[in-house]
């Protein structure tokens, strides 16, 4: 397709739109982070130009929030003009006598109110002061506030579903499985009378864990510390299953200062033990490696177990709860919100093939650091 | 001389490298004996890598060469390239380490939260490994002429090869071990033969005179314009070491700040016994091979010196063992190079269009080759002159960065991007111009050929006044304080907050 300007970039009607369609983009990322006095600021003035009117605000329930324009000394009346249209939720154009005021040059006679909702909540109004409230202008200025409304509720929806993500990784913290906890004290009661020195070790190893585990603070923890809590894991579980689980590491030491999301491996290495030994009467090689790959860590476990149906992988990836892989769906969203959709988990399996999952952490990512 | 000794020589190490980096070192370690705390880098084995990655041709053969020609002045090079680890040790290594930067391109971005300065470092980081290569390429030549005869492209060709097939393989990706093990593999390469050619001195009596008693040799500042030369090479070198890309990342093998600095220190001691070598060399050929001066193949001098002053089978093994460290060393910081070049390259102007392993493979080839073709069209500077250019535009551009971006916080995204692009701008065109002997004197000239004593104070007063007119970054302070706060410290060093995703600076977008 060949582009000139000015011949092939359609009539003029087709230009308005994509003016109108353009300006609409300018406010999408303001509105996008919610109706505060900060993303107002940022959008009204492209809303202002999206109506062509001499000023408007934007205010929330019972503040105004931003206003953009000329004759701010309307600016104060706004509050009391939003009041009525938040109880009852419908547009109204007001007249002179509501906006009073003696500036001689002022011309603003009428202003158009307009809710803002979300989720049928009326969160807050769009006010369009004008000289002359032509039908047209209160239908842009109700289509306008509609627009806005949509935005807000795709914020509505982004932060609820951040909030799901730090609920996840809050229960994938409190997540250390019950028959973990079952089995590691059962394994270290069966040596507190034959190897009371092992026992104690055990005891600390374990105490070590949980407080990993359970620490509060901070999203993202160091590989090595990671990998640290990692060997504690594995101690407890070599206790319990003896020669049968059989575990190799082979970590290159330049990744060990690679920032990753915290416990995004561990999980990964309590199913690849899962698996690794179910149903089989034999011992389980699990192996946990991490290489340098320049400016990544390729990390990856490994286990010889009796693998898994793609497509039930696929499901717990894609977050359905329903599969027993613990947290899998969990770490691969955190892995691609702190790196982007490049970095996801990826799993190589099939029936009686074994199970691999790859980790790629890049050494630098802007915004996550310890 | 027969030239088997050293063929074999310098086959076994281009071998050996490449074996190191296709089949890696594969250690497998059980639960057991497995401690991830004990296996951290350690500050010696991480300054050892560092050094190894470090002392190129010009620290192995040219500080030599021109000692020999151009005498006591040219003892600044191996002075500068050690005393830059002391300016990096006091303002940039821990900081720098703290700031979680892998590559010079991060550093830019997450301090002055812009994609703008990043697109900027990663061309210069790309301009700096160029220039950087050159000489390595061009050393290689001069050890293969000196080892077997051939001219300079043979060598020239063939270390662009293997550093093409290291690179390709997949292999060298940094490994510590190996790096550290090339230190100390250079180091005796020189230090055992030096030992040999000094009692071999001190036996035969040979005179002197007339070749290290005269004046210009042994004065400093001596020739036209020798004060300001001299401070412009003394600006360059102190300040550049912070700025070369296959350097920096190696600090991100540090665990924290703390062993940062003391990794730096280490290197400061590996550094001061590596240079005490060279200027010996420099000083023997001075003695008995001074016919290089006048011939001027000045660079040659170390692979020359065992053959004239032992002669016969021991002098052919002496330079077998001179040849392979000179191989070693221009594959160690050859590959390192290229490995930072294709990685850049590869991630922030290739990642849209090809998968990240095909991009790395066709950055860093067309890196090497683009460097081949550089070498074989330049006039032949003496080795370390050029090594030095690479960190002239280092520190007119890199250092000033660095500098203020830790050290003053007003710094803002348009006044790094604008120091970058004038400091670049200017110190590139006069490498450039010298390296192809555009042939200018006098008071043009001087400056063309050593241009930092004006390109660095220019950079740092445009990236000063552009960022008073701008303002910073909105992070600004965040940053600082991860930048200066010790690790230990509990102290909200912001985290990531994805519900704020929007405030952060840009992503990166794949």
């Amino acid at each position: 397709m060949r582009l000139r300007w000015g011949r092939d970039l359609g009539t003029e009607a087709d230009r308005t739109t994509f003016r109108t369609l353009h300006t609409a983009s300018l406010a999408t990322p303001a509105l996008r982070a919610g109706l505060t006095a900060g993303s107002a600021e940022r959008a009204v003035r492209h809303l202002r130009s999206l109506l062509g009117a001499p000023a408007i605000a934007l205010t929330d329930a019972g503040e105004l929030l931003a206003w953009d324009g000329r004759f701010s000394h309307h600016a104060p009346q706004t509050v009391a003009l939003a009041r009525p249209v938040v109880a009852d939720g419908a547009t109204t154009v007001r007249p002179r006598r509501d906006i009073a005021c003696q500036d001689q040059r002022c011309s603003l006679r009428q202003v158009v109110v307009t809710p803002l909702t979300v989720e049928e909540r009326v969160v807050g109004t769009l006010q369009v002061f004008t000289p002359v409230a032509s039908a047209g202008l209160v239908r842009a200025a109700d289509e306008v506030a509609r627009w806005v409304s949509g935005q807000l509720e795709l914020a509505e929806l982004d932060a609820s579903r951040t909030r799901l993500m730090e609920a996840e990784v809050r229960a994938l913290r409190a997540q250390i499985s019950p028959h973990f906890v079952y089995n590691s004290l059962t394994a270290i009661a069966s040596f507190v009378r034959t190897d009371p020195e092992r026992a104690r070790e055990l005891l600390l190893e374990f105490a070590d864990f949980t407080r990993y585990s359970f620490r509060r603070h901070g999203e993202f923890t160091t590989l090595a510390e990671e990998l640290g809590s990692i060997e504690q894991y594995l101690v407890l579980e070599k206790a319990r299953f003896g020669d049968r689980l059989d575990v190799t590491l082979r970590i290159a030491p330049e990744v060990l200062p690679v920032v990753v999301p915290f416990l995004s491996l561990q999980p990964l290495v309590e199913n690849a033990i899962r698996h690794g030994l179910e149903g089989k009467t034999g011992p389980g090689r699990v192996s946990i490696a991490a290489a340098d790959n320049d400016f990544e860590a390729v990390i990856t476990v490994e286990d010889d177990g009796l693998g898994e149906d793609p497509d039930r992988v696929r499901r717990a990836l894609a977050g359905d709860a329903g599969t027993d892989s613990v947290g899998l769906g969990n770490v691969d969203a955190r892995l691609r919100s702190a790196f982007g959709d490049d970095y996801g988990l990826v799993v190589e399996t099939a029936p009686g093939a074994g199970t691999k999952v790859t980790v790629r952490v890049p050494k630098y990512a802007p915004g996550v650091h310890e | 001389m027969t030239p088997l000794a050293g063929i074999v020589a310098v086959v076994a190490v281009s071998a050996v490298t490449i074996g190191i980096g296709a089949f890696g070192l594969r250690i497998s370690r059980t639960t057991g004996d497995f401690y991830v705390a004990s296996r951290t880098v350690g500050p010696v084995a991480n300054a050892s890598a560092i050094s190894g990655e470090y002392l190129s041709a010009a620290s192995f053969l040219g500080v030599a060469g021109l000692v020999l020609t151009r005498g006591v002045d040219s003892l600044w090079y191996p002075v500068g390239w050690t005393a830059g680890y002391l300016v990096l040790l006091v303002f940039v290594a821990a900081p720098l380490r703290r700031s979680g930067a892998y590559t010079l391109p991060d550093f830019a971005q997450l301090r002055v939260e812009s994609r703008h300065a990043r697109s900027v470092a990663s061309v210069l980081v790309v301009l700096i490994g160029v220039i950087y290569l050159v000489p390595q390429f061009q050393g290689a030549g001069l050890t293969l002429r000196s080892l077997t005869g051939a001219p300079p492209w043979v060598g020239e060709v063939t270390v662009a090869l293997v550093v093409l097939l290291i690179v390709a393989s997949g292999g060298m990706r940094s490994i510590t071990l190996v790096q550290a093990f090339q230190y100390w593999l250079k180091l005796a390469a020189l230090l055992v033969p030096v030992c040999f050619l000094l009692v071999a001195w001190r036996r035969d009596q040979v005179p002197s005179a007339g070749r290290l008693d005269v004046a210009d040799w042994v004065e400093p500042l001596g020739g036209a314009h020798g004060l300001y030369l001299t401070y412009s090479l003394i600006l360059a070198t102190f300040l550049g070491t912070m700025g070369l890309p296959h350097v920096v990342v190696r600090f991100y093998t540090n665990r924290d700040g703390r062993s940062a600095r003391r990794t730096t220190v280490a290197v400061l001691g590996l550094l001061s016994c590596f240079y005490l070598l060279p200027p010996v060399y420099g000083v023997l050929g001075r003695v008995y091979a001074f016919d290089l001066v006048r011939s001027g193949r000045g660079d040659s001098v170390v692979l020359e010196l065992p053959s004239r002053v032992l002669g016969g089978s021991a002098g052919d093994l002496l330079t077998a063992v001179l040849g392979a460290g000179a191989f070693a060393a221009f594959l160690s910081t050859s590959s390192g190079l290229v490995v930072s070049i294709g990685g850049v390259v590869s991630q922030d102007l290739l990642s849209r269009r090809l998968d990240g392993v095909t991009a790395f493979r066709v950055a860093s080839s067309a890196g090497a080759l683009a460097t081949l073709g550089l070498t074989l069209a330049s006039s032949g500077l003496a080795v370390a002159h050029a090594v030095e250019l690479a960190f002239t535009v280092a520190a007119s551009t890199f250092c000033p960065l660095l500098l203020l971006g830790i050290w003053w916080r007003r710094l803002t995204a348009a006044g790094a991007v604008a120091g970058l692009v004038v400091g670049g701008g200017l110190s590139t065109t006069a490498v450039l111009l010298t390296m192809f002997g555009a042939g200018l004197s006098g008071g043009p000239g001087t400056v063309v050929a050593q241009p930092a004593l004006v390109t660095v104070p220019l950079a740092f007063l445009v990236m000063v006044t552009v960022s008073l007119a701008t303002s910073p970054p909105p992070q600004v302070s965040r940053t600082m304080v991860r930048l200066h706060t010790p690790e230990h410290l509990a102290l909200d060093r912001g985290s990531y907050h994805p519900e704020r995703r929007g405030e952060e600076p840009a992503r990166r977008r794949h």
